[in-house]
Formats: structure tokens, C-alpha cells, sequence
């Protein structure tokens, strides 16, 4: 197969095959559900929180693989417990960090388990921690579809009152919102998408489309409605940039996503920094302040 | 300029408004206390605010202010006593009351801008998506140019300065249309011009709106040509009145249990001497 300059016949060819069918597929629920949901964990600055949801997916994974069962089962079951245990056990995320950390390690060292105690090929483990879009079964995709469309309809329930207490929490929650559940419905949409975002990039790289085009789009734009749409066609163009490329490159998935998203980060840091050098000399000393 | 040591109450302060006939209480407290627990913070409070006034909350460190603000929210229980406002106990939520908590923080990577905080405060207790509704944009606007800051509508929270981020604040808890406003420290962090700037945006809201303000600060002079009452909040005690009545020389003492004297000079502006000198020794 050979790349030529007719794109057309390039996605035609590329999407003869039903591996990079299910591949974009899922990519593309993926990439909608992590540029949304990773708008919240930019705003909430819940990053780590994230990141740590993912490794504890790990084990999760880890498990299903020992049992025979698909990953990502085991990813939800993991990251929706450990991520509803956060927010119940430190609502306040000024204090998260310490709590999130120990449980993290011991959820590591229980995947570490899991994959000693699993006899099957090594590259389970590989395909857990950097992705394996590649090999994802028709079954799989219909799932992320699934999980992916009940994301959206949370968001779309709870977006202003989940907005509300991520910009300025001690408002709402005098205001009557309920933060505490409000909490633990934000860390409950991220392990659901974390899950599903672990089959594309694995769980080392989640970071990569679960927080960097939201940090993208927030350097772009100030309203959160087009913050969140500048960080789903980030999150868009990554994957479906990667998954391109990988069909001709001999290289893993994951690494033209993480490297594609890297460089809008530094084209929009560059950007930013050139239209705030060219805006009144007075803004940059009370930005300061 | 010349001070003169006066027990009568000068010009600089508000006089109490005619009759109280027209003034309806908004808040009531009798034999208040309240303690996190069993530890009283503060208690035998009885004391009533009438709609429309200017109410400043002063003390030390610690002393209970926002405490008593927490109470008014029905985020806290009183330990003995009882609270009304509006006519009832405190409830958590109320959309009457507006709220400006102390903040010590601001993200300075928050790019969000500071009208769609301010629309929050209006559709932000609203659940789904409300995709065409234009009507809280349109409040918040409104609420932006009542406190001065409609210039700041699309500037990012997190480049606004203090005295800029107290007036989105500000709209953030008006724009609701809320009857009492509870702001916590605003003053902080401010430095002399832009402090009065404020005050003088929340004495026009006050009035114009007939809102019921409550303000804690550090500082009695600055406030002095708004206030109706003032609330001292000290050593577990409350006092409360005009501020005639207790800016003076023996009920300060007593309450801060140090010697205080109350000068005017010859404008009637009036300097509160001990006060200001031995406020570290009350802060934490």
C-alpha cells in the first residue's frame, strides 16, 4: 500500500479493510467524548486525577485480560469505582492529590500482579499501556459507542451546574448546587471516558487526548462552548491524523497521536504568545498582577 | 488639621434615616450562638438588620465574621438562639441572597471570561442544555455595567486585577436580582483608590437597588460614609448598631478590650485611634 497525493483514493483504500474501519470508528467517539470531558478536566484542574484514573485502569485491564474477558470491561469497573472513591473521600481537589497518589501505587502494584499472573502473550501488556486501536473488535467499538453516547447525555444534563461549581465552587454550593455529587459525577464521566480513550492511545498516553487538546483550545478561545468545540476538532484531527499515517508507517498508533497533538500544543502556546506580545503593552503587567 | 476628642458623632457618618416606621427588618437574630464542635465561636447575639441598609461586619482574624455569613447561607446551624431572614430560618440555596466569598486564589491560567462567570450566576442552578436562550447573557451584560465593569465583559478572569475581579464578583452575586448581598472581605488586596472605588459601586447598588448589603472588612474608615450599622464581632461577643452608637469610645474598649478613642477632625472626618495600631496583635 502506497500513499498517493489523491487523499480521496488514499481513505478509500485505507478504509477497505474492517481493522481501520472499527479503527476510525472508535477513534472518533474517542476523540468526541475526550475533547468534552477533557475541557472539565482542564477547568477543574483535575488533570492528575485523570492521569491516575488511567493507571488504575490499569489493573482493571490487567484483570479482565487474566479472566478472559475484553479490557475495557475491566477498565470501566476499575476506573468507575477508583474514580467515584476520589471525589467521595477528598471533595475538596485542593486535597486530592495526596489521596489519589497512594491509591494510584497500590492500583499499579495490583496490575503488576495481574499481568505476572497472566500466561498469555506479553504484548497484552504493551497493547494495555500504549493502545492497540489497531486490533479492536467490532464488539468493542459498539461499546465505546455506547459509553461514549451516555456521556453525552450526562454532559448535556448536568453542563451548567457542572460548569458553575468547576468555576467557582463555593458560589454554587451556596447557591444550592449539590458539588459533592456534582464531584463525583465529573470523576465518573472521566473513568468512563479514560476506558474507552485507554483502547486508542493506552493507558500511559490517555493524557494525550484526554487533557492536551482541551489545554490547546483554552489557550484559543475564552467561552467554554467554543473551548469545547475547538477541543473536539483537535482531538478529531489528532486521531484521524494518526490513524492516516499509521496505515502507511510501520510505527505504532499512539505515537503519531501523541506526537501530532504535541505539536498543535506547541503551534498554539507559539500563537498565543505572538497575539499576547501584539495587544496593549498595559495587559501583560496586569496579567501579572 | 485639627482633632478634637469627641464623644458626639460627627458628620462623616451617616445619620440614622428618619423614622423607623418604613423599615422592615430583613434579618433578625435573638440570644444567637453559634460553635463548631461544642466550642462557641460567638454567642448572645440579638441584633436586626432593616432592608436597604448598608451593613459593615468588623472584627479580628478568626473572630466569627464569616461565620455569621455561613449561617445567613444555611450552610452552618445555629448552636442556641434563633435566625431569621425574611421572615424564616436560613435555608441552604436561597435565591434572595447573593454571595461573594473571600477568595484567596485566582487561577491566573483561568482564560475563561468574565461575563460567562457572571451568566452563571444566573442560569447556573439550571439543568440541560439551553442552546438558544440568550436571556442570561443579556442579565449579565446588565449586571456588568451596573457595577462599572462592562469594559471587562470579554477579558479572561484570570488577567482581571483584585479591584476588577471584586466588580465581576459582584455582578456574578447581582445578577440574580438577589434582596440581600453577603460580600466577604472584598477589601482585601485592594489599595486605597480602588477600595473607594468599590465601595462607592456598592453603596449606588445598594441604594438603587434597595439591596440589603452585609460587607466584613478589616477597616471601619472607608466604610464610614455608607454605613447604616456596623456588626463588631469580637472576643465571642457581637455588638451591634448604628454606627453612632458604637463607634465610640467605651463600647470599642470594651469590646476589644483594649483602650480606643474616637477622634474627629475638623471636617468630621473621624479617625479611630488604638484600633488600627493594635490590629496585628488580633490577627493570626
Amino acid at each position: 500500500m502506497t500513499f498517493s497525493l489523491n487523499l480521496f483514493s488514499d481513505l478509500q483504500q485505507i478504509l477497505y479493510y474492517p481493522f481501520m474501519q472499527h479503527a476510525y470508528e472508535a477513534g472518533t467517539v474517542v476523540a468526541i467524548v475526550a475533547g468534552i470531558v477533557g475541557y472539565f478536566v482542564v477547568l477543574r484542574r483535575s488533570s492528575f486525577a485523570a492521569h491516575s484514573l488511567s493507571h488504575i485502569g490499569f489493573a482493571g485491564a490487567a484483570g479482565a485480560a487474566l479472566f478472559g474477558i475484553s479490557p475495557v470491561y475491566g477498565l470501566l469497573l476499575f476506573t468507575t469505582v477508583g474514580g467515584s472513591s476520589m471525589a467521595v473521600l477528598s471533595p475538596k481537589a485542593t486535597y486530592r492529590d495526596v489521596s489519589i497518589g497512594t491509591v494510584l501505587a497500590f492500583m499499579l502494584g495490583l496490575g503488576v500482579l495481574f499481568i505476572s499472573l497472566y500466561t498469555g502473550y506479553a504484548t497484552a501488556a504493551y497493547s494495555i499501556l500504549f493502545g492497540e486501536i489497531l486490533g479492536i473488535s467490532s464488539a468493542d467499538v459498539l461499546l465505546t459507542l455506547v459509553a461514549g453516547l451516555v456521556i453525552l447525555a450526562a454532559v448535556a444534563i448536568v453542563y451548567r451546574p457542572l460548569l458553575f461549581a468547576s468555576l467557582d465552587e463555593d458560589v454554587a454550593e451556596a447557591k444550592g448546587l449539590p458539588t459533592f455529587i456534582l464531584g463525583i459525577v465529573f470523576m465518573l464521566l472521566v473513568a468512563v471516558a479514560t476506558s474507552i480513550a485507554v483502547q486508542v492511545v493506552g493507558v500511559l498516553l490517555v493524557f494525550s487526548l484526554m487533557v492536551t487538546p482541551a489545554a490547546i483550545a483554552q489557550q484559543l478561545a475564552k467561552r467554554p462552548r467554543r473551548v469545547i468545540i475547538i477541543s473536539v476538532a483537535v482531538a478529531l484531527m489528532t486521531t484521524w491524523l494518526g490513524l492516516f499515517v499509521a496505515f502507511y508507517e510501520p510505527y505504532p498508533v499512539s505515537f503519531f497521536i501523541t506526537s501530532i497533538v504535541f505539536v498543535f500544543y506547541l503551534l498554539a502556546r507559539l500563537g498565543n504568545r505572538i497575539v499576547k506580545s501584539r495587544s496593549v503593552p498595559g495587559m501583560i503587567s496586569e496579567a501579572s498582577n | 488639621m485639627t482633632m478634637t476628642k469627641t464623644d458626639s458623632i460627627g458628620p462623616g457618618i451617616k445619620a440614622p434615616e428618619g423614622s423607623s416606621s418604613d423599615s422592615e427588618k430583613i434579618i433578625t437574630a435573638e440570644k444567637l450562638a453559634v460553635g463548631y464542635r461544642g466550642n462557641t465561636v460567638w454567642g448572645d447575639a440579638s441584633f436586626a438588620i432593616n432592608r436597604g441598609e448598608l451593613v459593615a461586619v468588623i472584627g479580628p482574624n478568626g473572630a466569627g465574621k464569616t461565620t455569621l455569613f455561613r449561617l445567613l447561607l444555611g450552610l452552618l446551624q445555629p448552636a442556641k438562639g434563633n435566625l431569621r431572614i425574611f421572615n424564616a430560618p436560613p435555608t441552604r440555596g436561597n435565591p434572595r441572597i447573593g454571595y461573594v466569598p473571600q477568595r484567596h486564589f485566582i487561577d491566573s491560567e483561568t482564560n475563561t471570561e468574565s461575563l460567562e462567570l457572571v451568566r452563571l450566576g444566573y442560569s447556573g442552578r439550571k439543568w440541560g442544555l439551553s442552546l438558544f436562550s440568550q436571556n442570561d447573557r443579556k442579565f449579565a451584560l446588565a449586571a456588568l455595567t451596573d457595577v462599572g465593569a462592562a469594559d471587562l465583559a470579554h477579558r479572561p478572569l484570570g488577567e482581571l486585577s483584585g479591584g476588577e475581579l471584586q466588580r465581576v464578583f459582584l455582578a456574578e452575586a447581582l445578577v440574580s436580582n438577589p434582596e440581600i448581598l453577603l460580600l466577604d472581605e472584598p477589601l482585601s488586596n485592594l489599595d486605597i483608590r480602588r477600595e473607594s472605588e468599590l465601595l462607592v459601586v456598592v453603596n449606588e447598588v445598594v441604594r438603587s437597588r434597595k439591596v440589603t448589603a452585609l460587607l466584613i472588612a478589616h477597616h471601619i474608615n472607608p466604610l464610614l460614609p455608607y454605613l447604616d450599622r456596623v456588626v463588631y464581632i469580637a472576643n465571642g461577643k457581637v455588638a451591634t448598631g448604628r454606627p453612632a452608637e458604637v463607634l465610640t469610645d467605651e463600647s470599642l474598649s470594651s469590646l476589644y478590650g483594649i483602650r480606643i478613642e474616637v477622634l474627629h477632625d475638623s471636617r468630621g472626618n473621624l479617625a479611630i485611634v488604638g484600633l488600627e495600631d493594635t490590629q496585628g496583635e488580633h490577627e493570626q
